[in-house]
């Protein structure tokens, strides 16, 4: 594998496979010295046209743990705005000798145009690209998945997970959908019809538009961001009526099988789609995916630049 | 003098000697028998010159992308004697000067007759009425008002148009697209678009203008024009009009007869178009109401593009595809060839039909002694391997790059005048 784009991209051996080096790698990060000699003298470039912090020093830390060099490479205003193009950006980093670019950007497809484009060499890593995918988040949620519930090995084999929230223009829950039943989880999708994909019943999952259903019956749910601009698009009428529908407080939580455990890609909106108090009990995973994110973007670096480093060698 | 192509097959019926004579056709002969210049046309099929209702030939301001003379180019070498050039320039074509302009521009060009279309709202901006009638009174002659690239979405303002164009013979040419549902949109909602993550430009954004359109126009009296009709409902629409005689005509591009929304997958900008490629089953329906009369032409809505505003990410890129120099091979492909149009109705649909609409009275003659010499002249065997770099307009975004095409476009006559020979400019 060189790059990789898209949750459909991993096979269910791969994933694995990426979880398994994700957990070996882990245990780097417990040791006094945080490094491994593994991608010394190989340069991952982040190249972010989108905000996101803790994407990019996630990235960034992932790499600097296996000795890479790392360049950040803020590209604010893409050629929308008319600054300098994907092209030229991209062109540069290859004079540079970039040997794996870390895309975030608005666009969806932006990463796909990057790999199938003869404008680079080098390994595309997809870290988030406009409302269509975000693998290593979904590998990151797989792995903590894994990790609570399936005793940190192997695939998802049967496991229930429910994705609450934007579903029609989170990248999350697209790579979560496809990554997740790849492993062999059952996904359902959770959100207002509005906020639900056309096209929803044909994809590898079910849906609902009632959460209160769903909660009872899985072992995790995974809630996601509404931006409450969304209601100026008439997605819903209010943050308040979409919170008291949707949103994950004690009452609903309660509802949760006992074993079961909240999930959020962050950044959260406390009070909108979760409250404060779901996202700070025990039940919350979030600081865990945080830091299993470090862990499986070194298992993603790794195995797309390791590996070639071997076959060249 | 006297320009004869020889043994060439009318419609592709029995071989002739199309005999030319001061831009006139003088006669049908015997095959062989004529004498003047001669043009080998053995076996080849002659069909009218085509007839482009919906062309864009971006000068004025863009001609980085295209220029009434490249454009004119590409036409002849397409087989087309007409061409219409779109209003969306800069400036607009929403004045008489503008108009003038193009149709002067066409004149020097000489290649084929550049007929300027006139935008129905000052600066496309949807707000007031353009100088419709300073444009149809101009040189240019403008009987075809569009804001092509944007809706004419008010609806007081549709009826207006409407009713002001009868005073010339004119027509609306709408481009249908509701603007609130295709904000931000990117391609055809459907499925796919959801996967992909790509904002999604749904049917009902077209076919709820056209029918409010046809309402209109039935409510005043007027003949209206849908551009680039791209759905299976908005045939229907466009069918059940028709039946009720409300008088509406319509158009579909050769890329929405072929192509599908499931290129999109690659993300590559070449497939990215307004209104956007759809689904098989539209593909399907579209070329039964062609065939069927429904539709009533092809029109390429040739967009030429610089490399830069395709050679980006899909969403920075810039919606248009080439289209002049493949259009008669991708109707051999998708009509001639499976037996859905016969040359006669091809015919119809490439020149005599788009010449009525637009009242054009110089094009769209039948081949008879006593018609204007525009004539495009086809091999139906050839097929070639289309190649963006050989392409003779000014821009490279053809969607069809690397793809075979069936029938070859040989000779190409205007007003009597040969412009292409052998598949090259004459």
């Amino acid at each position: 594998m060189r790059h990789l784009l898209s949750a459909a991209d991993l096979s269910r051996g791969d994933a694995v496979l990426i979880l398994d080096t994700a957990a070996e790698l882990a245990s780097v990060t417990d040791r006094s010295i945080k490094k491994l000699p593994t991608l010394r003298g190989r340069t991952v470039v982040n190249l972010f046209f989108e905000d996101s912090t803790r994407t990019r020093i996630s990235f960034e830390l992932a790499a600097k743990r296996l000795s890479a060099d790392v360049i950040n490479f803020a590209a604010k205003g893409s050629s929308v705005s008319k600054g300098e193009s994907l092209k030229d950006t991209a062109l540069t980093l290859e004079a540079m000798g970039a040997d794996a670019v870390v895309i975030r950007h608005g666009a969806s497809g932006a990463p796909h145009r990057l790999a199938t484009s003869d404008w680079i060499q080098g390994s595309v890593i997809n870290a988030g690209d406009g409302t269509h995918e975000h693998p290593t988040q979904a590998l990151l949620d797989a792995f903590t998945l894994r990790h609570h519930l399936r005793d940190g090995s192997g695939d998802l084999a049967g496991l229930r997970v429910a994705i609450v929230g934007d579903i029609l223009h989170s990248r999350v829950a697209r790579s979560n959908v496809l990554l997740l039943q790849t492993l062999g989880a059952d996904v359902t999708l959770v959100a207002p019809p509005t906020l639900m994909p056309l096209g929803v019943e044909s994809w590898p999952c079910r849906f609902s538009y009632r959460i209160d259903e769903v909660l009872p019956d899985v072992d995790a749910v995974m809630m996601l961001r509404v931006q409450a601009e969304r209601m100026q698009d008439a997605y819903f009428p209010s943050a308040l009526e979409y919170s008291r529908l949707f949103g994950l407080d004690a009452a609903r939580m309660a509802h949760l099988p006992e074993h079961a455990i909240v999930m959020h890609p962050g950044p959260m909106n406390r009070g909108m789609e979760i409250s404060a108090d779901v996202a700070d009990s025990p039940r919350a995973v979030m600081v865990e995916q945080v830091a299993n994110g470090v862990s499986v973007r070194m298992a993603v670096l790794y195995l797309l630049l390791g590996g070639r480093q071997e076959e060249t060698s | 003098m006297t320009l004869v192509l020889r043994g060439v097959r009318p419609y592709g019926e029995d071989a002739v000697d199309i005999v030319i004579a001061d831009g006139v056709i003088v006669d049908l002969a015997a095959p062989g028998s004529a004498d003047g210049e001669i043009v080998d046309a053995d076996g080849l099929v002659a069909l009218p010159g085509f007839v482009d209702l919906h062309t864009h030939l971006r000068e004025p301001g863009r001609e980085d992308a295209e220029t009434v003379l490249t454009g004119s180019r590409a036409a002849a070498l397409g087989g087309f004697t007409c061409v219409h050039a779109m209003a969306n320039t800069s400036p607009v074509a929403d004045t008489a000067g503008v108009v003038e302009q193009v149709w002067r521009l066409g004149q020097e060009a000489a290649l084929v007759d550049v007929r300027p279309v006139g935008a129905v709202t000052v600066g496309l901006a949807g707000e007031r009425m353009a100088e419709l009638g300073a444009m149809a009174g101009s040189a240019a002659e403008v009987r075809v008002f569009s804001d092509d690239g944007k809706c004419v979405h008010d609806a007081v303002l549709m009826r207006r148009a409407l009713e002001y164009v009868k005073a010339f013979d004119g027509v609306v040419a709408q481009h249908a697209q509701e603007p609130r549902l295709t904000e931000h949109a990117q391609m055809n909602e459907s499925e796919l678009s959801g996967r992909l993550g790509l904002a999604g430009w749904p049917a009902v954004a077209e076919e709820a203008i056209i029918a409010r359109d046809v309402l209109l126009a039935q409510h005043v009296g007027s003949r209206v024009h849908i551009c680039h009709l791209s759905t299976a409902g908005s045939v229907e629409i466009v069918r059940w009009a028709k039946s009720r005689g409300i008088d509406v005509t319509a158009e579909v591009t050769p890329h929405h007869l072929v192509l599908t929304e499931d290129l999109v997958a690659t993300y590559d900008p070449m497939f990215k178009v307004n209104p956007p490629l759809r689904t098989a089953a539209d593909v399907a329906a579209l070329r039964a109401a062609l065939a069927d009369g429904t539709i009533d032409i092809i029109a390429t809505d040739h967009a030429p593009h610089p490399h830069e505003d395709k050679d980006c990410e899909w969403a920075a890129a810039a919606m248009g595809m080439l289209g002049l120099e493949t259009a008669f091979g991708v109707a051999m492909e998708t009509m001639v060839a499976p037996g859905l149009l016969s040359w006669r109705a091809l015919a119809q649909r490439m020149s005599v039909a788009p010449a009525r609409i637009g009242r054009v009275r110089t094009q769209g003659h039948d081949l008879v002694p006593g018609a204007i010499a525009n004539i495009a002249v086809v091999d139906p065997s050839g097929t070639y391997v289309v190649d963006p770099m050989r392409l003779s307009s000014k821009s490279r975004n053809t969607p069809y790059a690397g793809r075979e095409l069936p029938g070859r476009v040989v000779h190409t006559i205007y007003a009597g005048t040969p412009t292409v020979l052998d598949g090259a400019l004459a």
